[in-house]
């Protein structure tokens, strides 16, 4: 069964390559570029992972995020950002560890790695 | 020296330190004279108050003391007289006319005179109201002699006693005539005559012998000397002194025009005689006292004002140095400050850019990763190499400028952060990236030796990026294009790191190699140098528990070594 990948992220140029690169790679993923549709889509149905953009307009990706770990717990989270910067990476250090933290532009298979490292552990095949 | 990178020199353009710092000989000057003038002035004044006084007490001491000798002498010289005259007024009132008109007893007076008086008297004669000398008694004939017509006969008869002045006589021996006259109930009077020698008056005077050149003796009205002076001449001799005006007093005035024949003279006129007493002495012997307190007063006034000056001098350097060092420390913060938030904003200017460029980098990532995905899933190109090695050529053109997006974003952010975990080889490596291009384009070889177990530093990035950023900026412009610039990690002690950065440019001269961790000390300044970049970089090291040392040699090159404390703690 394949992966179920919500990519969240307001470049849509970027986010709907990505998608599509993804699907590629027999993963379901399914893009959105603004927040009330990623709620759409996750009230609709379940994610295996969110992979959000950390500094969107209106909304930090870590917002986001608490929001639909409220309405999915098991759902696991990967954050992109262009803004490589320390204080980023210490924020999310500190609440979820390094390991979900990706700089952009980044390498699909790297993506890809990270994926499978946190989704298979907990997906019953 | 400057250290500030090139690159970033044309940016960061640090105010001239001379704006800020004083002039420091000008305060030293002005602290000098003030402390100078406020010190030296009251004791000039003092000193020259003290120099009059003194001076006047010393005058008036001696031109006192001369008063009271010319006072005890008139009195003894005054007795003297005195007691002789008596002495002949007792013996005419005491014997008859008749009685001396004996020459034996005349004699037998004379030799009880003598006796009596302890010399003086040379002769006695006996003189009738007619002038004529009826007895006498003495070593000549001169019986019978008639002094009517002479002047001191007419003086006797006026004012009944007489004492003459000193003249040479028959006896060509300096002498004075005392005489006194007694008056007859007829109407009728004689004359009882004295010669008196000046031995005991010139013995007189001379126990007066004063201190060094001193002089007393006796003048008569017309100036002539009556007695022996020491330095003016023999009896009846003329002193080229001038014959002082009377005065009943003891008077002392001074005489002579310059300091060397100035003359202190004393005078009284003696009573009921035609002399004078005079003491005269030389100023500059007087004086010599006064003299002596006056060396002493300069010497104290030059010796103070040398000392004086000396600690002021001494003192306000010191502090002026003081002053100056504070300034060039609070100069050297303040262009720390400054130069760390210049550091900051480039850094924070770095990142923005560098976040910009990662979307749109992102984007064309993405877009390529698609076509070669296309490529590679659908199979229609997936022999077409030259295609795919395009994508290829894309794909890895973007992880470049990734790579160097992120290596900016991670130096920038280095700015803002303390102490942490550091990989100094990571840090160094970083530090030669940012020169890698001038390298390139000035065809300079970077070398980074290092062993592989070098142990994590806790310390400051920030600050050791800008240290070594420093240094290699130094070696830049040090060496010549082609040069070689290497840094070697190595392992110091138990606790230590000590890297070494050493090029092969011209070398620093053994005088400047002193000085070259001193704040506003540049060889460089006409190119722009502050001079503050070494001595930045000394700071710095020092901050974070470090040492800095160089070795030079001229045309071989330079090596600083940076020893570091795997923990500042």
């Amino acid at each position: 069964m394949a992966i179920k990948v919500l990519l969240v992220d307001d470049e849509v140029e970027f986010v709907s390559t990505l998608a599509e690169r993804l699907s590629f790679r027999n993963f379901e993923a399914i893009w959105t570029s603004t927040i009330d549709a990623a709620l759409q889509q996750v009230e609709a149905q379940y994610f295996d992972v969110a992979v959000l953009d950390l500094k969107m307009p209106k909304i930090c990706g870590l917002k986001l995020k608490e929001t639909l770990h409220k309405m999915h717990p098991d759902m696991k989270f990967i954050f992109l950002t262009g803004y490589g910067s320390e204080e980023d990476f210490q924020i999310i250090s500190d609440q979820i560890g390094e390991e979900f933290y990706l700089v952009k532009p980044v390498d699909i298979d790297v993506l890809i790695d990270k994926i499978n490292s946190i989704v298979k552990p907990h997906k019953k095949v | 020296m400057n250290s500030v990178p090139p690159s970033q020199t044309e940016r960061i353009a640090f105010p001239s330190p001379g704006k800020h710092l004083m002039n420091y000989r000008r305060i030293w000057q002005t602290v000098v004279l003030l402390t100078g003038c406020v010190s030296l002035i009251p004791l000039i004044f003092i000193t020259i108050v003290d120099y009059q006084v003194t001076q006047h007490a010393i005058e008036s001491e001696f031109l006192l003391r001369t008063a009271r000798v010319i006072s005890n002498t008139q009195r003894a010289i005054s007795f003297f007289l005195a007691e002789r005259k008596s002495a002949l007024n007792f013996i005419i009132k005491d014997n008859e006319f008749n009685s001396l008109l004996s020459a034996k007893r005349l004699a037998d007076i004379l030799e009880n005179l003598q006796e009596s008086f302890g010399g003086g008297f040379m002769d006695l004669g006996m003189i009738d109201s007619d002038g004529v000398q009826r007895t006498y008694i003495g070593p000549y004939q001169l019986e019978g002699k008639n002094y009517k017509n002479q002047e001191w006969f007419k003086e006797v008869v006026d004012r009944g006693n007489y004492i003459s002045n000193v003249f040479m006589g028959y006896r060509k021996i300096p002498h004075f005539v005392i005489a006194v006259k007694r008056n007859l109930p007829d109407g009728s009077f004689y004359i009882l005559r004295a010669a008196i020698g000046i031995d005991l008056f010139q013995k007189l005077l001379a126990d007066l012998k004063m201190e060094g050149q001193g002089d007393a003796f006796m003048i008569d009205h017309a100036g002539t000397l009556q007695t022996t002076s020491w330095y003016y001449g023999e009896v009846l001799g003329k002193p080229p002194l001038p014959v002082p005006n009377f005065s009943e007093k003891s008077e002392v005035y001074e005489t002579g025009k310059t300091e060397e024949d100035r003359l202190v003279i004393g005078y009284k006129f003696i009573d009921d005689s035609p002399f004078i007493l005079m003491i005269v002495k030389e100023r500059k012997e007087l004086m010599e006292p006064w003299f002596r307190t006056r060396l002493k007063l300069i010497t104290f006034l030059i010796g103070s004002i040398t000392v004086i000056l000396t600690v002021i001098f001494w003192t306000s350097w010191f502090m002026v140095k003081k002053i100056k060092i504070a300034d060039h420390r609070r100069m050297i913060s303040l262009h720390q400050v400054e130069y760390a938030n210049k550091m900051a904003s480039i850094g924070r200017l770095a990142a923005n850019v560098a976040h910009e460029i990662n979307n749109p980098l992102a984007i064309v990532n993405e877009k390529a990763g698609l076509i070669k995905d296309l490529f590679l899933f659908k199979g229609d190109y997936a022999k077409d190499e030259r295609l795919i090695s395009l994508v290829d050529s894309i794909l890895a053109s973007v992880k470049r400028a990734g790579t160097i997006t992120k290596r900016l974003l991670t130096f920038a952010r280095k700015f803002e952060v303390s102490i942490q975990k550091i990989d100094l080889i990571k840090l160094i490596e970083e530090v030669l990236g940012f020169f890698q291009r001038e390298a390139n384009h000035r065809s300079v070889t970077l070398k980074l030796t290092a062993p592989e177990n070098i142990p994590e530093i806790e310390s400051d990035v920030g600050k050791l990026q800008q240290i070594f950023v420093n240094i290699i900026n130094n070696a830049f412009a040090a060496i010549h294009d082609g040069g070689c610039i290497e840094v070697t990690i190595k392992p110091k002690e138990e606790y230590w790191i000590e890297l070494m950065i050493t090029d092969n440019g011209g070398g620093i001269t053994k005088s400047d190699i002193h000085r070259i961790f001193e704040p506003f000390f540049s060889t460089k300044t006409k190119s722009g140098g502050t001079g503050l970049g070494l001595s930045i970089t000394y700071n710095l090291v020092q901050e974070i528990g470090g040492k800095i040392t160089v070795e030079s040699e001229l045309g071989k090159g330079t090596t600083f070594m940076v020893t570091l404390p795997l923990s500042t703690k």
